[in-house]
């Protein structure tokens, strides 16, 4: 009977034992990647508007209070999307022929809402309050990034469960003090560890990290 | 060979030899590798694997409506969430302790007559073990997030709970799947090399040709073999304790009554061994008389089986009355109204019945007529397989249904696909074991070859 495999064989299903290793560890690798890249998160994605709103242009440039839009950030659960009578407050002023905001009129005239894409969209499994995160010294940059220079809005961080886990573990590292909450242009000072700690204590931040604290 | 082998065959008086008399190196070689490569595929391997085949389709259709519907389509409901799942899994990772007990514990100990039924008991395990896999997996609520119980570097930020058994199961069990796999190839190899060189299909060649993996023969693979069969069977000797330890914390680090045991660990190894032994002699039985191995599977081995069985079974019926003594000489309240709940409660008539397989009936095995009468065996055997699944099922329904609170007593049944799931386990064990004793050596070529006169090695004496 002939030779069914030849000696290079062996050379080769040695090989073939290794590279499955590293095969397999290159696919679990690559996955894992996927799964925090950008693409699956859409993180730093800007994302297109029917009205081309400019944070960059109302916050940086205008000076605008985060709060004169989202009304509701230090007292409900929800920051709110402002309604289109908002937005009128200036613009049956100022702009008020501009052909860009021809959607924000359209919609005024005919009582309608403007649908906005939502940016930042947890899952419906996630419970969370913006008040108390306001209420215990955690900016709104924080979380949503410097508004202030975002031409169009875009979702600053991942929103995964680590990136909250990460704050929740080490309150002391992303809080501020409250008087700062508003502000687009705060940077954590050099002793940001030790002012945090005593902020934490301050402001009775509890590291809240049970299962039923966000999943109810 | 020019003498008769019979003159030399090593039968002690009274006892039948662990393989019949008759044999030559060739006619082993020949009658095992025949049965994969040059006989037809008898009636009776179509029928049981047609059979087989249909229950493994009712597994794929209760799992796909699982999927689709979640675990709700089963009987479990509060406070018994654990059900036929849990029950299911715990007695097939029993049944796999049976083969690793004889390839590992019996090679360190050289009990050589485990040569001719290590390789399918091994396949045994393989096989039961996947099938225990299923069912932790299934009752996770969402089955396709198992990768959940591992501790990899997840975008959630957070780690399986390694204070819980339920984790240290995970690990159990795995390890106990890839060693016992891995145990079970390398013993192959040999064997799968003998087929290369004998089948005369091109494809056949190739296949076992790449299985065996350069296989030769030569002195320097034999003495790797060994080495790596030693160093294997030594990694597989404390996952047989080990396994069913870390399955039976699952219940003893529980504090609800019935459950919360130091007895359980030992208790459960020996009922895994029980009930795995049950199992083997369950497919040898048909097998060796199917296939004509009476002479490679002999009396003796069943004898030896029933024994094992037997001493097993002594155990687990010592832990029965000691569960018993201890909940009343314990004084405590919860602890004795378990066991009279199981005694006397709704589900007293399982208690019974599991008393009476586990513990009354298989003391017949006492006897030698009944140990080397294969009739009585075989049906001793599925008693003690109903009898360990009654156990399972009496450990997780009737100690949770009722627990410390009686306004949170409930009465648990299962559903049609509780049964559907069950059977359907059976049937892709069967499914697999078919189709092993289909294309591998069910039984192990080269380890039944030692245990030929002919292999006998005498030391320093001239002929």
């Amino acid at each position: 009977m002939s030779q069914i495999f030849y000696p290079s064989t062996n050379t080769f299903s040695r090989l073939s034992i290794f590279g499955g290793i590293f095969i397999v560890a290159f696919l679990v690798w690559a996955w894992a990647e996927l799964n925090e890249s950008t693409y699956a998160t859409r993180a730093k994605v800007p994302i297109q508007q029917p009205v081309p709103f400019s944070h960059e242009h109302h916050v940086g440039g205008l000076g605008i209070d985060c709060r004169y839009c989202h009304t509701s950030v230090e007292n409900s659960s929800f920051a709110n999307i402002p309604p289109t009578k908002t937005c009128m407050n200036c613009h049956s002023q100022i702009w008020n022929r501009a052909p860009m905001l021809e959607p924000v009129r359209e919609s005024f005239r005919n009582d309608s809402s403007i649908r906005w894409i939502r940016v930042h969209d947890l899952p419906d499994y996630v419970y969370f309050n913006h008040s108390i995160h306001v209420a215990k010294g955690v900016g709104c940059t924080t979380c949503h990034g410097q508004v202030n220079k975002m031409p169009l809005m875009w979702q600053e961080n991942s929103l995964q469960m680590s990136w909250c886990l990460d704050c929740h573990r080490h309150p002391e590292r992303f809080v501020r003090p409250r008087s700062q909450v508003f502000s687009v242009n705060w940077q954590p000072p050099p002793n940001q560890v030790d002012m945090g700690r005593k902020l934490v204590k301050e402001y009775n931040i509890q590291s809240l990290t049970s299962c039923s604290t966000c999943h109810r | 060979m020019g003498e008769d082998p019979r003159d030399k065959s090593s039968i002690q008086p009274g006892r039948s030899a662990v393989i019949a008399p008759g044999h030559t190196f060739a006619t082993v070689t020949d009658k095992i590798s025949s049965i994969v490569l040059t006989r037809r595929t008898p009636l009776f391997w179509f029928v049981p694997f047609l059979i087989a085949s249909g229950l493994l389709m009712v597994f794929l259709a209760a799992v796909g409506y699982l999927f689709a519907r979640g675990v709700g389509i089963w009987g479990i409901r509060v406070p018994v969430m654990w059900g036929w799942a849990i029950t299911n899994f715990v007695w097939w990772i029993g049944i796999g302790h049976a083969g690793t007990l004889i390839s590992a514990i019996l090679l360190l100990l050289r009990q050589s007559w485990r040569n001719s039924i290590n390789r399918f008991a091994e396949a045994m395990t393989l096989f039961a073990v996947a099938c225990a896999g299923m069912f932790p997996l299934l009752h996770l609520g969402r089955p396709w997030l198992f990768y959940w119980l591992f501790p990899y570097p997840n975008s959630m930020g957070v780690q399986p709970q390694f204070r819980s058994p339920l984790v240290w199961d995970v690990f159990a069990v795995s390890t106990y799947a890839t060693v016992s796999a891995m145990f079970w190839f390398v013993g192959l190899i040999p064997d799968l090399a003998t087929l290369r060189d004998r089948a005369r299909n091109r494809w056949a060649r190739a296949t076992y040709g790449i299985l065996a993996m350069g296989w030769r023969g030569a002195a320097s693979h034999w003495q790797k073999y060994e080495t790596a069969s030693l160093l294997l069977a030594g990694l597989a000797t404390p996952l047989v304790l080990s396994v069913h330890t870390v399955v039976s914390f699952d219940f003893t680090v529980a504090i609800v009554p019935g459950w919360h045991s130091t007895i359980f660990p030992p208790y459960f190894v020996a009922g895994a061994i029980y009930s795995g032994f049950a199992m083997v002699l369950v497919l040898a039985i048909p097998l060796r008389a199917m296939y004509g191995l009476e002479d490679l599977i002999t009396m003796r081995h069943l004898d030896n089986m029933a024994k094992v069985m037997l001493a097993t079974g002594q155990i687990v019926a010592y832990s029965y009355l000691f569960e018993a003594f201890i909940a009343w000489y314990s004084g405590n309240t919860y602890e004795m109204f378990a066991i009279w709940n199981r005694m006397t409660g709704p589900y007293a008539p399982t208690y019974w019945l599991l008393i009476f397989c586990n513990l009354v009936f298989p003391q017949l095995l006492w006897l030698k007529k009944i140990r080397t009468n294969i009739v009585w065996l075989f049906v001793m055997s599925l008693d003690v397989l109903l009898g360990m699944w009654l156990e399972r099922y009496v450990i997780v329904v009737v100690s949770l249904h009722r627990d410390f609170l009686p306004s949170s007593w409930g009465i648990y049944s299962p559903t049609i696909w509780d049964v559907a799931t069950f059977v359907g386990t059976i049937g892709l064990f069967f499914f697999l074991f078919f189709l092993f004793i289909r294309s591998m050596p069910m039984i192990s070529i080269f380890e039944v070859r030692t245990l030929l006169p002919q292999a006998e090695v005498t030391e320093g004496i001239e002929k």
